[in-house]
């Protein structure tokens, strides 16, 4: 289970990559990807839209199930991969290049609330069963 | 191919529509339609032709065993279709006066007075139109009852997670919020997550009992005692009724509101996806806020009490009086198997579950609950052998389509993973069963020698797998003509 | 014993599998205090013979009468065709296609049921029903909501259906939704723009529009659209959709079409039966597809590239989607839908037609026949379609027990839904009606007025 070292990690299963310039940016994990299956479509949040920590802000949607999306730290978004609207497949294919938003943090201490990469494996470990 | 495919320009049927055009149309021009409607122009013969043959592409009860956990897919008596379509009550305007209806409302009436003493409950209304809706009813009166009481801060329904999909979605759409609580290993709720779960916040508690687990909720008294004693509410999800009927009333197990599925423990026809028709029942405590209208029976005459007679009603949920034609067809139902007929499909709906549990068990089909009896219901996990071969539960309900049956409940619940939920109801025989754990076992047989034939499943019905994922991404919802 | 098959042979090899010694202790999970009596209300079971012979009587004691009853339920010719296909067991008997590879006759059925809904309102989409017009109407003023994401508010003419209002308003009031009335012009029968805009700086997530209304009387559909639009509103229809084989369709109301349309199917081959079974149905455009609730049938291949037919757009529904579900409805109308496509496909658009324009005539006949009686006068002055509101000048619920004496229903008593308009009935006259049908109401009418007088 592909859980790269670099980037952050909620209990809900998005990815949270950390920019130089101070903004974030979200998507979902392999774990998430590969539970859902087939991604039918998208639905992204409206740019300029001011989100709170753990506000849900969009849905991923495929054949079997249809999971929302919730935001990792509060904010406004500043961006949205209109990609993965026309495409949601890509993020079967690689969900870790497969962007969905992001965002300018309204507070940079939520960053330290998030889980690192060994603390979301372990995670992972415990909801195995 | 499509019915529009069949299409000829100008050809019609002769003999089902008025044979001309009136002399005038005298609707205003602005109004008028000026475009032709997209409707086939097929002759009758052709369209006979056409649905007949579509129909033969389905899996039907006439045809196939459909072990279908929660679903009850028991046998369709033939006389109830023939006798709730006498041309008398077919013809009927539903606001034709009462006087002219005594003998329908009669069948409604004597409906209602079996299906209180069935449930054991105060009063019963006939008018919802599935198990969906009855939840609706049971939710939204549980809201007039506080809001009657001044209650305004109960907020939240408490749901075992292994409910079906449409007790948190009638929640909601009551404007509740769900709390979850989980199921215990045993397949019970768990009482302490549920005594922590309770408080002043609580509207109510559904549940379902038998659970979708396909077993009996032993403590059923004990959680009643629990959220009544906190002021809450209980609602009884009817689904499994076919496993208790005639045994345990709701009413006795402490149930404030129940519904009941006419299409699943009463036999009526499924129809493709419908119609249903779910009557609820209530308690003392909701009766002022049971839906209009209800049949009563005053002075030897039947009429329909309205909002007038029941001021505190939650008012209508259909424009007339709910599904009646199918109302008609669980009265007969009933009345052809009497007070010891309704004993005995509780009777053998459990043993022909047991039975088939015992004889899958024994092929080496893992039970998620070995230590329970099976209600009319019971679940087979194959996590083992999807995570030793590969092949999933959706698979394997696939295969069985080959072998002429129809699979099991794949869809939930969510709970157990790579589950099969599986009812065989009452009115299957022995051999039907036999054959069907025949075909499991050869099914099982072919997971250890071909598995990626069954991953390939199903092979020999009019199609192979339906790509559903090219369904959701690429919608294709109306047919258009070319060009 | 009825319907079950077990022979006392085939109990006792069961019992040997499982390990039981009894049927009774199958049942030793459930607490003793639980388990109860016998059942004292249910009487002792019939025969095939005998509760068929109950049922005759009750049916002989009901009766046939000549009715000129519709208001929201409509009698026409069911082609004999129809329902002998439709209680064929592979569609009575055949369950939900959840799996799609059982279920392509049902699943082609209904995406050709899709097609013909979504072209006979005018609009993109259908859905594969949902259980009357009543609460069709419900889940659009839901839909609206969502949609809307600002107002939750309805904005409905008293010109619907009584009944669908009340129904609409027990419903969404769990969402604290609002639903707000404007009264109809009592002259005109319809609904009164002035009366609408007083409510122009207010917002609204839909505007409800019949067509016809109830009455009967045909409204201004266009300039009611454009109206719910200029405020950034969704426009929702309330249709009959035999009517529309005539009239306009909601989705080319006004500059842009309605939004959703929702109606009682009733009319397309689907028997009176005291109200029920029947099935609503929803048609939106494109764009509103994801927020429609019901079940959705999509064309899509199989592994080998060949045509086929599967539910979509599921992880909307309850199944999946659970409390953030666009409806809790899961078992729907699907047999009623069958009659319906089927009786579409027999009468096609001329058919259709020809059912609209009689059931239209006729009615405009009964009225001018009735009111060259003394005291009967059209209620509103506005065109009508195939339904008509007349103001009787004595007591309308006395001269309707003097027709029903002759075996005729004279219509539906107007006061009952709205206590402004005294001694006047709504009536009916489809294609089903000769004219010396017409002329028996008349002279039967004629006679309950010079009695009344």
């Amino acid at each position: 289970m592909s859980v790269p070292a670099e980037l952050k990690y909620t209990e809900s299963h998005e990815w949270v990559r950390l920019e130089a310039d101070g903004s974030v940016t979200v998507g979902i994990t392999q774990h998430a990807q590969e539970l859902l299956g087939d991604m039918v479509f998208v639905q992204l949040p409206d740019v300029r839209r001011t989100l709170a920590q753990r506000e849900d802000c969009a849905v991923v949607e495929s054949v079997k199930a249809a999971s929302d999306i919730y935001a990792p730290l509060g904010g406004e978004v500043i961006a949205v991969n209109s990609e993965v609207e026309t495409s949601p497949e890509k993020i079967n294919e690689d969900c870790y290049t497969a962007w969905l938003f992001k965002l300018k943090p309204a507070n940079a201490g939520e960053v330290d609330g998030l889980l690192d990469a060994g603390g979301y494996q372990k995670l992972l470990d415990s909801e195995a069963h | 191919m499509l019915i529009f495919e069949h299409s000829r320009k100008n050809r019609r049927n002769y003999s089902q529509a008025p044979a001309t055009r009136p002399a005038k149309n005298d609707i205003p021009d602005h109004l008028k339609r000026k475009s032709i409607p997209l409707l086939p122009e097929v002759s009758e013969m052709d369209t006979v032709r056409h649905y007949t043959r579509l129909s033969q592409k389905n899996f039907s009860i006439d045809t196939e065993f459909y072990p279908l956990g929660s679903c009850t897919m028991k046998y369709n008596p033939r006389a109830c279709n023939s006798l709730a379509m006498l041309p008398q009550f077919l013809s009927r305007h539903p606001l034709a006066p009462e006087d002219t209806g005594q003998g329908f409302l009669a069948c409604m009436y004597d409906l209602q007075e079996i299906l209180k003493d069935v449930t054991g409950m105060a009063a019963v209304s006939l008018t919802s139109m599935a198990g969906a809706q009855g939840e609706l009813i049971g939710i939204t009166m549980i809201r007039a009852y506080h809001e009657a009481h001044g209650d305004t801060e109960r907020t939240e329904i408490i749901i075992p997670d292994a409910a079906h999909g449409t007790n948190p979605a009638t929640a909601v759409m009551c404007g509740y919020k769900v709390i979850e609580i989980p199921t215990n290993r045993d397949g019970d709720v768990d009482m302490d997550a549920l005594k922590a779960a309770v408080g002043p916040k609580t509207a109510g508690l559904m549940l379902t009992n038998p659970s979708t687990l396909g077993v009996f909720e032993k403590k059923v008294a004990e959680m009643s005692r629990i959220v009544h004693a906190a002021g809450g509410l209980l609602y009884y999800d009817g689904a499994n009724l076919n496993a208790v009927l005639g045994k345990v009333k709701p009413g006795d197990m402490g149930f404030d509101v129940i519904h009941m599925n006419l299409h699943k423990t009463f036999s009526t026809p499924h129809g493709g996806g419908g119609p249903g028709a779910a009557p609820v029942g209530v308690g003392e405590r909701l009766l002022p806020y049971l839906p209009v209208p209800i049949v009563a029976h005053e002075q030897g005459v039947y009429r329909w009490l309205t909002e007038k007679d029941r001021p505190q009603t939650i008012g209508r949920l259909s424009a007339h009086m709910g599904n009646a034609g199918v109302l008609l067809r669980a009265y007969i139902y009933v009345r052809l198997l009497g007070a010891e007929g309704m004993h005995r499909i509780s009777e053998y709906a459990t043993l022909n579950a047991n039975y088939l549990m015992a004889e899958l068990r024994k092929l080496g089909f893992e039970i998620a609950y070995p230590n329970r009896r099976a209600s009319h219901e019971f679940i087979v996990t194959m996590k083992e052998i999807k995570d030793r071969t590969g092949v999933t539960a959706m698979n394997l309900a696939k295969r069985l389509l080959d072998k002429g049956f129809h699979a099991p409940t794949t869809y939930f619940p969510l709970l157990v993973p790579e589950c099969l939920l599986i009812e065989p109801a009452e009115t299957e025989s022995k051999e039907t069963l036999d054959r069907f754990v025949a075909a499991m076992k050869e099914i099982l047989d072919e997971i250890a020698t071909q598995p990626d034939m069954i991953k390939a499943a199903p092979h020999d019905m009019p199609l192979r797998k339906i790509d559903d994922v090219k369904a959701a991404r690429e919608l294709d919802l109306v047919w258009e003509p070319a060009g | 014993m009825p319907f079950i098959p077990h022979t006392e042979e085939d109990v006792a090899e069961m019992l040997a599998s499982i390990g039981a010694r009894s049927i009774d202790e199958l049942f030793d999970e459930i607490p003793a205090e639980l388990k109860t009596g016998k059942l004292t209300q249910v009487p002792p079971g019939l025969s095939e013979m005998e509760i068929s012979r109950l049922m005759y009587e009750r049916a002989q004691q009901d009766g046939f009468y000549l009715s000129f009853i519709g208001a929201g339920a409509y009698e026409h010719h069911i082609p004999a065709a129809v329902w002998q296909i439709t209680t064929r067991g592979e569609f009575y008997s055949s369950y939900t296609p959840y799996q799609a590879e059982a279920s392509q006759g049902t699943l082609q059925l209904l995406y050709e049921y899709q097609t013909m809904m979504a072209s006979l309102t005018g609009m993109d989409v259908s859905n594969a029903s949902l259980y009357d017009g009543a609460s069709a109407l419900a889940e659009a003023a839901l839909m609206a909501v969502r949609q809307h994401r600002t107002s939750r508010r309805i904005l409905v003419p008293q010109t619907v259906h009584p009944v669908y209002r009340s129904v609409m308003r027990t419903i969404v009031r769990n969402q604290a939704i609002e639903v707000v009335e404007v009264p109809y012009d009592p002259a005109t029968g319809q609904v009164a723009i002035d009366k609408l805009d007083q409510f122009a700086q207010e917002e609204f997530a839909a505007l409800i529009i019949p067509q016809p209304n109830f009455f009967g009387v045909l409204e201004q559909v266009d300039a009611l659209t454009d109206w719910a639009h200029d405020k950034q509103s969704l426009a929702v229809a309330v249709v009959n959709p035999v009517s529309l084989a005539m009239l306009k369709p909601p989705g080319e109301w006004g500059r842009r079409g309605a939004d959703i349309a929702v109606g009682e199917g009733q009319p397309l081959g689907i028997p009176l039966s005291s109200g029920g079974p029947y099935f609503g149905f929803m048609t939106c455009k494109q764009e509103l597809v994801r927020q429609m609730p019901g079940r959705i049938i999509g064309r899509t291949t199989d592994l080998e590239g060949k045509e086929g037919f599967a539910l979509t757009l599921q992880a909307r529904e309850q199944h999946i989607r659970r409390s953030k579900a666009t409806s809790n409805i899961c078992t729907n109308q699907g047999l009623m839908v069958t009659a319906a496509t089927i009786y579409m496909s027999l009468l096609g658009p001329e058919g259709l037609y020809r059912v609209a324009a009689y059931s239209h005539a006729n009615t405009v006949a009964l009225v001018e026949q009735l009111e060259k009686l003394p005291g009967v006068k059209k209620a509103f002055h506005s065109p009508f379609f195939h339904e008509a509101a007349l103001q009787l000048s004595v007591p309308a619920d006395k001269v309707l027990n003097g027709l029903k004496a002759q075996g005729v229903l004279g219509g539906v008593l107007l006061e009952n839904y709205y206590p402004d308009l005294k001694n006047t009935l709504l009536i009916c006259a489809t294609e089903t009606k000769t004219v010396e049908d017409l002329d028996k109401y008349t002279e039967v009418l004629r006679q309950a007025l010079a009695a009344s007088a």
